[in-house]
């Protein structure tokens, strides 16, 4: 297992939120909602200082975790990819644009590339049925997307311009 | 409204409210089956997740079958356990249990011991219908435990155990669907994890998922080299429980024939740990009276209570979660540790070999001895005071595959120099032993006079956590017991709070102490197998001539030939270890 060592003020900033549940063990889904929200992810010291907190083992607390595809213990990328994987988006090639992904990213599902440029993840239902296959940047949405159309959605990112307004996410 | 009729199989019966279908079952003789259920009775010690699904049962104008464990009984209520809608429910589940289960019964170490092996022969299953994916997980090997998670049906016992009962908190299940699993945090490797290998999760594993390491082999090898002494000692506890592993019934002692077993088997001695644990008592019990002599007369560098340290998962436990008080528990090592150091000293010098060719093999209730005996503070030049250790469990397989019939098997008896022991060294097998035994030295040294008794039921019993009074002729001896690390820890809380009111404390990890131990023959929930060994341990401690720790004349003799005193320099080298801080 990797070791980082944690800033002081991020443990504080995860002791604070603890105490903010009263450090209560039942707690614990909420407290890792919060700290996920402030930190963008859980990796496994995060996880120890929380168990201590709440006065619960580290192997409960790497469960639930584990158990939840929500919580993630690898960083997002500077520009998380999500390609929606429900029934619309599927039928109509989501899978074919989520391999090409795959495939010019050099990265899995739940992964990030090495210069931590960008992170892909699959989620079901963006509600935009209508646009299937559908897939987000940050914030931004792009619609029908064809595979052969992934090397361009990238390089908008890899250049740095039509990013911005969606990096604010 | 206090009792509730109900009617179970066509029997009607009158049960307390509260009770579970499967309680109220067995009160007729209905035996449901179970497999992730286990009830420990007066120990406080159950799991019923409700998981498997094995116990369904049908109950009248329910919808859904019902699992027997976790479903109270209600007015009126009628129960069919093998309605065709029940047994065909509980086939399927096994079924599919089965399916993803892999299928090397006839070399599995639990064969023959396995609960699902049984359940599957119970429910007459003779054919697997399904045909899905199978887990593959890899093995996870620690000095004491191995963990093959492929046999793990999710019952989960052993996470109950590790966190419920024992606090140590490392199991959990992990992943969620068909990559759940039972894993210490991270997925990481028990051997990196805070683990104190007590071994209560392979006591309770009803499958072979969780099992000791095996050194059956390296014994076997050690006795069959010419240029090898090898000896024995065996645990207080071992001889209140090995009979079962032959069909005898719980609690028979069987000493005898233990010693005469070890002697067919080759060793060149047979010793006992018990006069190891009348040792411990002369260096843990010198230690007690000095800190508390100290103590009293007000130097406050002197910390009590005393801890006891007998137990290698105890210590473990400590040197984990509780590292700031390293310094409580006594210095003395384990009764198993105490005999490996004086067998590759003293008797190695009396035969005139080196200590590489004096082989130490013991037989433990424990699975944590393992690991202990190969701790480095506890070697010399590499070489371990203490060889292999085996468990009760490994010395039954080693009887069977060396051919000997242990029922018709003569008694006979151990070895000198190292195998004389008194009665107060044999309690070291239960919970509340060690400190009775203590008690019956340090009182006579202490005092200078005869103990008026021997016998200290205010010391005995099952309860988690108990506390007494002895009188030391004036002075009130308050003592602690626990057993179970989870009762351990609440004893720590209150000493780390100065809540504390005791002077001498006793621990043991297992529920039950050594009896109840990670290494003892399955108990498959019985918690009458537990008390049952108890009262046999308390037997053995009657029939015993000696008493008394400090009356052994092999103890009396070591120091006079050896040792000079108690807590002397060469007793402190050979006898007394250290703590180490295990947090980073």
């Amino acid at each position: 297992m990797p070791k980082i060592k944690l800033a002081e003020n991020t443990i504080q900033l995860i002791k604070d939120t603890c105490a903010e549940f009263g450090n209560k063990e039942s707690e614990l889904i909420n407290v890792l909602h919060q700290v996920q929200h402030k930190l963008g992810y859980l990796p496994a010291e995060v996880q120890e200082v929380i168990a201590k907190e709440l006065k619960t083992s580290v192997a409960k607390v790497y469960g639930v975790v584990t158990f939840y595809s929500f919580f993630t213990m690898i960083p997002h990328g500077e520009n998380p990819i999500s390609i929606c994987m429900g029934t619309a988006c599927y039928v109509r090639g989501a899978e074919q644009v989520l391999a090409e992904f795959k495939r010019q990213l050099k990265v899995e599902v739940g992964e990030s590339t090495s210069d931590g440029k960008f992170s892909i993840n699959c989620l079901r239902c963006v509600g935009a049925c209508g646009l299937a296959p559908v897939v987000t940047v940050g914030e931004k949405v792009y619609g029908r997307v064809a595979p052969s159309e992934v090397k361009k959605i990238i390089a908008e990112y890899r250049e740095g311009c039509a990013g911005d307004d969606a990096k604010s996410a | 409204m206090d009792t509730i009729n109900l009617t179970i199989d066509n029997k009607s019966i009158v049960v307390k409210n509260g009770t579970t279908i499967l309680e109220a079952a067995s009160g007729i003789g209905v035996h449901v089956p179970t497999l992730c259920h286990m009830k420990l009775h007066d120990l406080n010690i159950e799991n019923k997740p409700g998981g498997c699904r094995v116990c369904v049962v049908e109950v009248e104008g329910r919808r859904n079958l019902a699992p027997a464990c976790c479903t109270e009984v209600a007015e009126g209520m009628v129960v069919n356990t093998h309605s065709i809608r029940a047994i065909n429910a509980r086939r399927t589940v096994m079924e599919l249990i089965l399916s993803d289960h892999p299928a090397d019964c006839l070399i599995c170490a639990k064969s023959g011991n396995c609960e699902l092996q049984d359940m599957a022969h119970q429910l007459g299953i003779r054919e697997i219908h399904y045909q899905g994916e199978q887990s593959h997980y890899r093995e996870d090997t620690s000095p004491a435990i191995i963990r093959e998670v492929d046999k793990c049906i999710m019952c989960r016992r052993c996470e109950m155990m590790c966190n419920e009962v024992q606090t140590v908190g490392v199991l959990s299940a992990i992943n969620r669907g068909f990559n759940s699993v039972v894993s210490p945090a991270f997925e990481m490797n028990l051997d990196h994890s805070v683990c104190t290998y007590c071994g209560q999760c392979v006591a309770v594993c009803p499958t072979g998922a969780l099992t000791e390491v095996d050194e059956t082999g390296n014994v076997i090898r050690a006795l069959s080299d010419p240029s090898k002494t090898v000896i024995v000692q065996t645990a207080p506890a071992v001889r209140a429980a090995l009979g079962e592993e032959f069909g005898m019934e719980a609690g028979t002692l069987v000493t005898g024939k233990l010693v005469a077993s070890l002697k067919q088997l080759g060793f060149d001695y047979v010793f006992d740990t018990d006069f190891a644990a009348d040792l411990t008592i002369m260096e843990e019990g010198t230690e007690l009276l000095n800190r508390l002599s100290k103590h009293l007369s007000g130097d406050k560098d002197v910390k009590l209570p005393i801890l006891t340290s007998c137990c290698p998962a105890w210590v473990k436990f400590f040197e984990h979660q509780f590292p700031e008080m390293k310094d409580i528990p006594s210095t003395a090592r384990s009764p198993q540790q105490m005999f490996g150091s004086i067998a590759k000293t003293y008797f190695a010098d009396k035969l005139g070999i080196n200590r590489e060719d004096l082989v130490v093999v013991s037989i433990m209730p424990c699975v944590a001895k393992k690991y202990e005996c190969g701790r480095e503070e506890f070697k010399t030049n590499d070489n371990p005071d203490v060889d292999y250790a085996l468990t009760t469990r490994e010395l039954a397989a080693l009887i069977k595959i060396s051919n000997i019939d242990f029922r018709t098997l003569p008694n006979e008896t151990f070895d000198n120099p190292l195998g004389e022991s008194t009665g107060a060294a044999v309690i070291f097998g239960t919970t509340g032993g060690v400190i009775e035994a203590a008690v019956r030295t340090a009182y006579e040294i202490h005092t200078k006079k005869e103990l008026p008794r021997i016998d200290f039921a205010e010391l005995r019993g099952m309860e988690g956590i108990r506390k007494a009074t002895i009188d030391f002729d004036g002075f009130p001896l308050k003592i602690g017991i626990a057993h179970g690390l989870g009762n351990a820890r609440k004893l720590l809380e209150d000493i780390q709070a100065g809540k504390s009111e005791f002077h001498a404390i006793e621990i043991m990890s297992c529920p039950g102490g050594c009896i109840g131990g990670g290494g003892q023959p399955y108990h498959h929930g019985n918690a009458e197998v537990l008390k049952k060994r108890q009262m046999a341990i308390y037997q053995e401690d009657k029939n015993k001539v000696i008493r008394k720790s400090h009356e052994n004349p092999y103890i009396i003799e070591l120091y006079e030939e050896f040792l000079g005193e108690p807590m002397s320099e060469k007793a402190h080298h050979l006898l007394h270890t250290e703590y180490f801080d295990r947090t980073e």
